[in-house]
């Protein structure tokens, strides 16, 4: 009995810090309805300030806790300062280039943090007072973790008292409701927002402060967080505080005794929570339908137009340029240039679903993984050949995203592409726990091409025919009855379905081939390599994916080539730099509040006269 | 069978509100049906019912002599069910003749084709409908860019596009101006008599429900109140009272 005691506890004191992590995000989306990508990095610096503030201090009983609340302070300063000079002039632009914009922000805040407070891991200083154990029931409990428990109730409290009992607090109530009536009625919605951007962001770096006795600082908190924060967000419900807290609850228990039951389950629990929960309640625990659904990726959606003679011309330039490149091209630029191809491909499938089907996925690695994992499986387990594993793969990957898809597509916006995220950390998790059929950490190894396609050259043309073949053969679709359906769909739910169209039985396909493509991607690419490892299946490589496609534009049929292309250059010129990744969020953040159409986009906004056909008119 | 719409006790609440309650009235072939009534009288819920969107808590929609009850709008239109909507609803990233022919396609059930290209798949039918809803010039227009009495007639095409049985217009004519009200009513009482669809259409502007309609239906508080042809719900002195008001009446009695 106490054993189940000390678990329960246990249980609700990682609860604890889960909530503290994620009450500040659901705040964040409820009120500004961002999807801030970068709360985990201020969770880190949180942490990392607190370490250095706490170890500065004159040690006596209360530097602990003041270490803490000036780090939250700063941390808290710090989100004013990102809200204000960045997140700002993207309200206006689309959902997507905010997300781009807090990538860019996670990128910056993990070099810095690399500069400031060094590559290794910190162990955390203990809590005077509070650094040893009691008995319960006969089984040992840190103080700390009952500490943790009060100081979470404390938080859950005191930010019920500020939305309940202060003026602020009804006006933020208020704009979780319904933002436009708010500033109809003159509320300046500007410092509102930073105010509440203030508060998401102090109490992140609270939450990252506080876990320091538990669990130190290091440079992998950002992006290992968020995706629990996330988890949580969305179970509760996104914008409620009392659900990210049941959430929590919910999901630290169930981990807390699933892994009495099947200790391999830890990493995959949390997010079969989140997949139940979704299916069972679309919108979360205590979450609500948005009113009015948010605008999907393709925006304005211009008039999809065929091809121009000039266009084609580009097109036929470009595929001769690819025949001759051997010609010039080293055996450095080759590999550079299969590589561009095969994210190309990837980052077109991701632009597929995204653009005309509506549907934005945070989890396409599940798909180029899943693709890279399927071929090198095959291979390695049933010593498939080549060829045979290009032909199943796309079909396996294909059947993943129609089982994953099934649940997907019942969401729409924001919650669908949470739940993308989730299936995605599931197939991580699955690939990075179940050592004896996929490797786990050590990945997959000696996947190399059947001895025809051995030498570079020829493999460099395979590649190219298979991934122009795929881009190309997407692009087709887009132009077919079934592309103009996606397009319905996503265009106006409402009237698709009034002229007899199944919405989302058509998205749910959308979605199946969208991941067979990516699939194929990911299976040429096991074979460029050699190898696979599980972070081809990381949150961080979706991240990548949605990166080239937002580089490239969302609304350009180009955008994801130019996306893939600029991208592994970038990477590839940058990756040189000590600090490239404070580059490279430079620079998206200069795209993004300099380029808000992409750069496809911003060229073919430019050049579109020249490449569109004479109308007479 | 003449009845292309029976609709038998239809009721439906929103937690404690009753916005349709037991409503019940026929329409038949070629007839135009118009519901009118104050604002929140339950209009659009009882369109929604009928159209699938939402499912009844008590009561029967036959439509062509088929139970509708727990079916999905593309099942609803599988029937020959066409509708237009309140707030207008088409699809913003493609062209008038594009919006037109996804209809059509769907209408062939070629939604899933993966082949040929829209571009050459049932132009000349789709040119057809733009012709007959008087928006033939527009053909290559965005729908997001196009004027709002222009989107109205968009969707009359596509609601048009299934050859429907039954045509449900939530305020076909909102956002016109008077003389093009009248001339896109002309047009669609042509068209429902000479392919014999029967219409069920809300509509705020009195003119054009008594100069059109063949027969009323009069909802208040979701209640069906009034029930007859144009001259019997006029002298209807209840219609008078709640629904035109004190200063219409007395107008009306003028006369």
């Amino acid at each position: 009995m106490g054993f189940y005691v000390a678990q329960f506890l246990t249980g609700w004191a990682d609860a604890s810090g889960l909530f503290m992590v994620a009450v500040g995000l659901t705040l964040i989306f409820g009120v500004m309805r961002i999807v801030n990508f970068a709360h985990g990095s201020f969770y880190m610096v949180g942490a990392y300030t607190a370490y250095y503030l706490i170890a500065w201090l004159p040690s006596d009983g209360v530097s602990f806790w003041i270490g803490v609340l000036l780090a939250a302070l700063i941390v808290g300063i710090i989100g004013v300062i990102v809200e204000m000079l960045l997140l700002r002039r993207l309200y206006h632009a689309p959902e997507l280039f905010l997300l781009m914009g807090t990538f860019g922000i996670i990128l910056i805040i993990q070099d810095l943090s690399r500069w400031l407070f060094g590559a290794e891991d910190l162990l955390g200083p203990r809590c005077p007072g509070l650094d040893g154990s009691v008995w319960i029931m006969g089984s040992l409990m840190p103080q700390y973790d009952l500490a943790l428990i009060v100081a979470a109730l404390l938080i859950l409290g005191a930010i019920w008292m500020v939305l309940n009992r202060t003026r602020w607090g009804v006006l933020v109530r208020a704009a979780t409701e319904d933002r436009e009536m708010l500033s109809a009625l003159g509320v300046n919605q500007g410092r509102l927002f930073t105010g509440v951007f203030f508060l998401g962001s102090f109490l992140t770096g609270l939450g990252g402060a506080l876990q320091l006795p538990k669990g130190g600082a290091d440079l992998l908190m950002d992006l290992n967080v968020i995706a629990s924060a996330f988890v949580v967000v969305v179970v509760g419900g996104m914008g409620s505080i009392p659900g990210a807290y049941l959430a929590a609850l919910i999901i630290s228990e169930l981990t807390a005794f699933g892994i009495l039951v099947l200790p391999q389950s830890t990493l995959v629990m949390m997010f079969l929570v989140m997949a139940v929960v979704l299916v069972i309640r679309p919108y979360g625990l205590f979450g609500k339908a948005e009113l009015a659904p948010h605008e999907p990726a393709g925006e304005s959606g211009a008039v999809l137009k065929p091809a121009s003679v000039r266009l084609k011309w580009l097109g036929a330039a470009l595929v001769l340029g690819i025949i001759l490149a051997p010609l010039f091209a080293g055996d450095f630029q080759l590999v550079l240039l299969i590589e561009i191809a095969i994210l190309a491909l990837a980052s077109m499938s991701l632009y597929f679903m995204m653009g005309p089907g509506g549907m934005v996925s945070f989890g396409h690695a599940a798909f180029f993984g899943g693709g890279a994992y399927a071929a090198a499986l095959m291979v390695y387990h049933l010593q498939t050949p080549m060829e045979l594993a290009l032909l199943l793969t796309p079909l396996a990957v294909g059947l993943l995203a129609l089982i994953i898809g099934w649940f997907c597509v019942r969401l729409s916006g924001v919650y669908l592409a949470m739940l993308t995220l989730a299936f995605a950390q599931i197939c991580w998790s699955i690939v990075f726990q179940w050592e004896e059929f996929t490797g786990g950490d050590d990945g997959i190894l000696s996947i190399w091409p059947s001895d025809w396609a051995e030498s570079r050259i020829v493999f460099y043309y395979l590649t190219m025919v298979l991934c122009t073949g795929g881009i190309l053969a997407m692009r087709h679709l887009l132009f077919t009855p079934f592309g103009y359906t996606m397009r319905a769909c996503r265009d106006s739910a409402l009237r698709s379905a009034s002229i007899g169209i199944y919405q989302k039985r058509h998205q749910w396909f959308a979605f199946a081939v969208a991941g067979a493509f990516a699939g194929l991607a990911g299976g040429i690419y096991v074979f460029s390599k050699g190898s696979v490892f599980p972070d081809e299946m990381a949150i961080s490589r979706s991240f990548d994916f949605l990166l080239m496609v937002l580089l490239g534009g969302v609304e350009t049929l180009s955008g994801p080539i130019a996306g893939a292309a600029a991208f592994t250059w970038l990477h590839d010129q940058i990756s040189r730099f000590e600090f490239w990744q404070l580059v490279l969020g430079c620079i998206f953040i200069i795209l993004v509040v300099a380029f808000p159409q992409g750069i496809a986009g911003f060229f073919s906004s430019k050049t579109e006269r020249y490449f569109s056909e004479p109308t007479d008119e | 069978m003449s009845k292309v719409l029976k609709v038998r006790n239809l009721t439906k609440s929103f937690g404690g509100v009753c916005a349709v309650d037991d409503v019940s009235f026929d329409l038949e072939k070629g007839r135009l049906l118009a519901m009118i009534g104050p604002n929140g009288a339950g209009k659009t819920t009882c369109f929604n019912l009928i159209n699938g969107q939402l499912k009844p808590d008590r009561g029967s929609i036959v439509i062509m002599g088929k139970q509708i009850a727990g079916f999905k709008p593309h099942r609803v239109w599988q029937l020959g069910v066409g509708r237009t909507f309140q707030i207008t609803a088409t699809f913003a990233s493609m062209s008038v003749l594009e919006n037109v022919q996804m209809a059509r396609l769907s209408f062939h059930r070629r939604t899933l084709s993966i082949f040929q290209k829209v571009r050459n798949l049932y132009v000349d039918e789709s040119m057809e409908l733009l012709k007959l809803v008087g928006i033939e010039k527009q053909r290559d227009h965005a729908c997001g860019v196009l004027a709002y009495g222009d989107l109205k007639r968009v969707e009359l095409a596509m609601a048009l596009a299934n050859d429907p049985r039954l045509l449900l217009m939530d305020e076909p004519t909102a956002g016109m101006g008077p003389a093009e009200r009248s001339r896109l009513m002309e047009q669609i009482s042509g068209i429902v008599q000479t392919r014999n669809i029967g219409v069920l259409f809300t509509e705020h502007d009195m003119d054009v429900v008594f100069t059109h309609a063949h027969r009323i239906i009069v909802l208040n508080h979701g209640k069906l109140v009034a029930e007859g042809t144009p001259q019997e719900v006029h002298a209807n002195a209840q219609v008078q009272e709640i629904y035109l008001g004190a200063a219409e009446t007395a107008r009306l009695e003028k006369r």
